[in-house]
């Protein structure tokens, strides 16, 4: 092979390294890319809506002729801090607007920042608990021995299945690792 | 393998002035290299295997035996790393190193010095993931696919696997790179695409797939690391994050990743069959296209992984039909194969008997993956043997006897001598049998409802559990004998032939001498 041959298959196979270099690095960025790509696919589709305010509806008609039975639940996950609903439990009208308090105090002496994760049982019932003010859209800051009480206001969309009459609305607070009660 | 080359006397001049081991460690010829990946790939899939017996020694009763329930996870997550990245990855590779530019008429691979690094690359991505358990908490032991949230909690044995992944992940970039390149590049004048042997079009195709999904993976194992240290919430739940976030990240990479390890194992099949058949390969665009339609396939089908994370039912449908099209090209290269043997005139070596074992078992393999592809069976299976038992029939059955199939066919091409026909036959035949009795029954003990990943079961599983067990003991022990036969064959086998297997007619067997000298097509052969 000759000589110009040989530097110009050179030049070429630099070309193509850097092309498919360009897209190993771009691939990388798409794994990446696909976390607010995800968030935003959650939201159109209304999947995975936990942690953002629901709009409340203009005309709410409250159904007098149902009672659901609201069950408040509240737990911590490693994490030294006190937790519970002042409620232990509720009833409300499909429709009605509610509002229920939690209080959490932080037993270290130490700012602890955590994050509030609900759930709910049964699974189904969670696309129908409206949540209007919680403080799991927010992370919590709580400086050493501090108490807060903190409110929930939400409502129960009418188009709640017949069948559902109890909902466990159960909180889960985790520590924000890193955040070290600076946030 | 190469040190018999040595014997001929061509070679020495040739090895950059390096003698033992600074020969390995600074050689930048492709069939140094290719090797050293196959080398390493048998020393992984030896040390893979002794963790399988591990798992297999504690189910073959009920109760705990030998390990606790913690070593256990460690040794079924290192067996799926260690067995997918350190020895089914790197043999396809090994055998792209050495027979990529003899069948397209290439001196050597377009980037010499990458390739020594991509292989020099693996031995300390392996070292890391063996010493993950030596550390405080032990190796991670949350399975092969590191679901977050189980990754953010794990010991400091999570942080070495991740920079494992790391390091594989780059190794098999820059390999697939260079084997784009060389395929791209490198031909021979007359050598058009359309004219490559199969084996190089599925390396290929495989190249592009690595290229685009393994820097996915290492962006998913990154974030973990990030939330593992740097106070980030990519996946854990506390801070706004999602672990089935990961589970989507991963199985973008996961899917492909499977074709990764499927294709070239279609490509040495693609080979072994015409050359035993003494045929040309029945319908060759067919199997480009089939190919290709495959790889494009695999990435809009991740999801068939999560049918149980609660997606909306429109999704499962999405993933479950795109899944079931994946059958056709598939069937394709099942049928095109079976119509190569058709009226061909057939004979059974050894490296045949693995192609049509192959052919068998991992058309099983589908068969149980098209049934895990409807989203209502799925549900009942989903992490159940069932789910080992199919993937096992394409990785093991698929890959692994693919790559049998590759190292009997190619060894006289590589060291000029024949391995021992008889015993090659023995390690069909046990090596089939064993993986039946291991693997088969594990589709009932999974049908019944054993969960996979368990240390210790219910007494109803025992006696599948048992059966399974004795199998791959039986298996393992198989696979000693494979080791034996291809040292005997470098030590002492017959001289091969010119010719060893007058069906094979790519360039590699028609235009270069047997065994292949140390520096092939130095100038470009033309290709008529």
């Amino acid at each position: 092979m000759s000589e110009a041959r040989r530097e110009e298959r050179t030049r070429e196979n630099r070309r193509t390294l850097a092309k498919l270099s360009v897209v190993a690095v771009a691939m990388f960025g798409f794994a990446f890319a696909m976390v607010p790509f995800y968030e935003k696919l959650c939201q159109a589709l209304g999947v995975n809506n936990f942690i953002t305010p629901d709009t409340a509806y203009v005309n709410t008609q409250v159904d007098l002729t149902r009672s659901v039975t609201i069950e408040l639940d509240a737990n911590t996950h490693d994490l030294a801090w006190r937790f519970r609903p002042m409620v232990r439990h509720l009833t409300v009208h499909p429709g009605e607007l509610a509002q229920v308090e939690y209080e959490i105090a932080n037993v270290r002496e130490t700012p602890v920042t955590a994050q509030a994760v609900p759930s709910y049982g049964p699974q189904r019932a969670g696309q129908y608990f409206r949540k209007l003010e919680c403080f799991c859209f927010t992370q919590q800051t709580l400086a050493g021995g501090e108490t807060r009480r903190m409110p929930v206001v939400f409502l129960i969309d009418p188009a709640l299945p017949g069948d559902v009459n109890t909902i466990t609305l159960s909180y889960t607070f985790f520590e924000v690792p890193g955040a070290k009660g600076k946030s | 393998m190469s040190a018999v080359l040595d014997d001929h006397g061509h070679a020495h001049d040739h090895h950059g002035g390096y003698g033992g081991i600074m020969r390995w460690i600074t050689t930048t010829n492709h069939k140094d290299i290719g090797t050293l990946y196959l080398w390493f790939s048998f020393v992984m899939f030896m040390v893979g295997g002794v963790m399988a017996l591990v798992i297999r020694a504690e189910l073959f009763e009920p109760g705990l035996q030998f390990v606790n329930p913690d070593f256990f996870n460690q040794m079924t997550t290192m067996h799926g790393l260690i067995m997918v990245f350190g020895a089914i990855m790197p043999a396809f590779v090994g055998f792209a190193n050495w027979q990529i530019p003899m069948m397209i008429g290439a001196p050597d691979m377009a980037f010499a010095r990458l390739n020594n690094w991509s292989f020099w690359i693996l031995p300390f991505a392996a070292s890391l993931l063996v010493l993950s358990f030596f550390m405080p908490g032990g190796a991670p032991g949350v399975g092969w696919t590191m679901y977050a949230p189980l990754t953010v909690q794990m010991g400091m044995g999570m942080d070495l696997t991740i920079f494992a992944v790391h390091l594989l992940g780059m190794s098999s970039i820059m390999g697939s790179i260079n084997i784009l390149t060389t395929i791209l590049n490198m031909r021979a004048p007359g050598m058009t695409l359309m004219r490559m042997p199969m084996f190089v079009w599925t390396w290929l195709i495989t190249a592009y797939l690595l290229v685009a999904t393994m820097p996915v993976l290492a962006g998913a194992v990154t974030m973990t690391l990030a939330d593992r240290h740097f106070g980030t919430s990519f996946f854990n739940a506390a801070g706004g994050g999602d672990p089935v976030l990961y589970q989507h990240i991963f199985w973008f990479f996961g899917h492909p990743e499977v074709y990764i390890i499927a294709l070239p194992a279609f490509g040495v099949v693609s080979q072994v069959i015409p050359a035993f058949s003494r045929k040309p390969l029945f319908g060759y665009a067919s199997m480009v296209s089939a190919t290709t339609g495959i790889a494009i396939l695999s990435f809009i089908v991740w999801a068939h992984h999560m049918y149980t994370v609660g997606m909306p039912v429109t999704g499962q449908l999405f993933f479950m039909y795109a899944t079931a099209l994946i059958a056709v090209p598939t069937g394709v290269k099942v049928f095109n194969w079976v119509a190569t043997m058709w009226k061909g005139s057939l004979s059974f070596e050894t490296p045949m008997l693995f192609a049509i074992g192959f052919l068998f078992l991992f058309t099983m393999g589908g068969f149980s993956g098209l049934v895990l592809s409807l989203a209502a069976v799925d549900i009942q299976l989903h992490d159940t043997y069932y789910v080992v038992a199919h993937f096992h029939y394409v990785m093991v059955a698929g890959a692994l006897f693919a790559a049998f199939a590759g190292v009997y066919f190619w060894l006289p091409k590589w060291i000029g001598r024949m391995y021992d026909e008889t015993l090659g036959q023995w390690h069909f035949w046990l090596t089939m049998i064993f993986f039946n009795v291991t693997f088969f029954v594990q589709h009932f003990a999974g049908l019944a409802g054993m969960p996979r990943r368990i240390p210790d079961y219910p007494l109803m599983f025992e006696t599948w559990n048992k059966i399974s067990s004795i199998g791959a003991f039986g298996f393992g022990l198989s696979q000693l004998l494979f080791l034996y036969i291809v040292l005997k064959a470098i030590r002492s086998g017959e001289r091969a032939p010119q010719r060893p297997w007058e069906g094979a007619d790519s360039i590699d067997w028609t235009m270069l001498p047997t065994p292949a000298p140390y520096h092939t097509f130095e100038t470009p052969p033309l290709i008529k």
